[in-house]
């Protein structure tokens, strides 16, 4: 039997809330499947199942809200009868505590293959209500907004104290905690989740489809508090004549009808997918003291929402897309973030983002780096500005890029590379 | 078409654009963009739609005579059949 559980869609989640089924027991389902929409602090995603199989019990009811982790739904697998057929490797997390399925964003196939095998049925770490804590422990974790779920206790059997907890709460990481100590011990978040999963009382609160902006806010909080913590960033920064890439385009579009327009920004995200595959260290994360680039280049892109706050969707594969796919692609995830109906897979896949600020004044961004991603590229406004090229002075679009990079993951030098390779593919538009 | 008919098309789909905003507040000199927190991407929605509702492509060329709703207005009555 496979479980199905809440999954973690973001470094900063910590719960989420079931919004609907999109099947019903008995319902033949397989790999790729969305199943089921979930609402997050930031929006509603459409979840996918990773097994072939048929539903055999869905246990949360839409409007609960859970922790991650949480078995939400039962999947008999073809061919077993109930006893356990799941797949347990965990590729890219193998040797990896369980927090990092929990606290991190790697590609979210291999998380939920991870938090599968983490989550054995005989290590229900997270499954708060089996947590061993005591009634006083518990409510000082809530006065204190201190996850129950990421402590060792240092009680009988290792049932969490009143102790545990209030050296978590000061900063001082349990002696008894080996994850913990690796991992940040509190979490200064929205109420924590380390109680029985609360159905929504039907009838007061219908199940959100936007995003909460409060709640986002948190969700942005904790994570650039995160990147600035723990990330060593350093900065590069670039200026491009866009002169080539502009005329290219502009030819482009004279070919395209209105709707089919290629707005400036999909070229230079190509130019990143492209530049990336030069330099693929930029592509990827840090997890558990360890660089790991990623093969496939989802770039994430991030779209301000009208409500305030930001999302960053990821652009699966964008290196093998044409530009018109790319553009399309972006279409619909602009259109679907903003509608608050994105996919797991684009909340959490991303492997580098690209924020351009270009549309307003602003010439240059200084990013900070979503982890556990290793670099950030920064586009700003396209100006134009004098420029010297073969000794002769004329006017050029010149646009200024940065780099933000986890100098932890790699040093000046290849960023440099990275930032030089976009240069020279902005200058044979063709290649994109 | 009238320029009051244009000006309610105008009206029409920059609140779809913008919800929250009112659209009929603007000044006719005023920075629509900027105003009403348009991205490009919402603006090239805005001339899908304007060509859809009123038959008139815009070019990219003349997205620089679009900025404000007097411009957008002489635009489209100029070229609007």
């Amino acid at each position: 039997m496979a479980e199905f559980r809440m999954p973690s869609l973001g470094s900063d989640m910590k719960e989420g809330t079931l919004l609907e089924w999109r099947v019903k027991v008995g319902d033949r389902v397989k790999h790729g499947d969305i199943i089921a929409v979930v609402d997050t602090d930031k929006a509603a995603i459409e979840i996918e199942v990773f097994e072939d199989g048929i539903v055999e019990t869905l246990i949360v009811q839409p409007g609960q809200k859970v922790p991650v982790g949480t078995v939400m739904a039962l999947i008999r697998q073809e061919g077993a009868t109930g006893a356990r057929a799941i797949p347990v490797t965990a590729p890219a997390l193998e040797g990896a505590p369980i927090r990092a399925a929990q606290e991190v964003a790697p590609p979210m196939e291999r998380i939920a293959r991870a938090v599968q095998g983490a989550f054995e049925p005989s290590a229900p770490r997270d499954e708060t209500q089996r947590l061993r804590a005591s009634p006083y422990a518990r409510k000082l974790a809530a006065q204190q907004g201190v996850d129950l779920s990421l402590l060792r206790g240092t009680g009988p059997g290792g049932a969490i104290r009143a102790t545990d907890v209030e050296r978590a709460a000061s900063g001082v990481e349990s002696t008894a905690s080996v994850a913990a100590a690796v991992e940040e011990p509190v979490t200064r978040g929205p109420v924590p989740s380390a109680e029985k999963p609360t159905p929504l009382p039907t009838g007061t609160e219908q199940p959100r489809v936007a995003a909460d902006p409060a709640a986002m806010r948190r969700a942005i909080a904790a994570a650039m508090e995160r990147s600035n913590r723990e990330i060593p960033h350093y900065y590069l920064q670039t200026r491009i004549d866009l002169s080539r890439t502009l005329r290219w385009l502009e030819s482009e579009n004279l070919k395209r009808s209105i709707k089919e327009r290629i707005l400036p920004v999909v070229p230079l995200i190509k130019a990143v997918a492209l530049a990336l595959t030069e330099t693929p260290e930029l592509n990827g994360y840090w997890i558990d003291d360890r660089h790991q680039p990623q093969e496939t280049i989802n770039i994430g892109f991030a779209i301000a929402l009208r409500q305030g706050g930001l999302i960053a969707p990821a652009i699966l594969q964008a290196d093998t897309k044409s530009i018109d796919e790319m553009m399309e692609c972006m279409r619909d995830l602009i259109t679907r973030a903003r509608a608050g109906r994105l996919r797991r897979s684009e909340m959490t896949d991303a492997t580098i983002t690209v924020t351009s600020l270009g549309d307003l004044g602003v010439e240059t961004v200084y990013g900070v780096i979503y982890p556990p991603q290793v670099a950030l590229v920064g586009f700003g406004k396209v100006t134009e500005q004098p420029w010297v090229e073969n000794g002769m002075l004329g006017i050029r679009p010149v646009l200024t890029a940065t780099l933000a990079a986890d100098h932890r993951a790699t040093d000046g030098r290849r960023g440099a590379q990275f930032l030089d390779a976009l240069n020279t593919i902005l200058q044979e538009p063709a290649r994109l | 078409m009238t320029e009051a008919q244009i000006k309610e098309v105008i009206f029409k789909l920059l609140k779809r654009i913008a919800p929250e905003s009112d659209p009929q507040s603007l000044g006719p000199d005023e920075n629509v963009r900027r105003a009403l927190d348009i991205d490009s991407f919402d603006a090239l929605n805005f001339f899908i739609h304007l060509h859809e509702e009123l038959g008139v492509t815009i070019p990219e060329s003349d997205y620089g005579q679009m900025n404000t709703l007097s411009e957008m207005v002489r635009y489209l009555v100029k070229h609007a059949g």
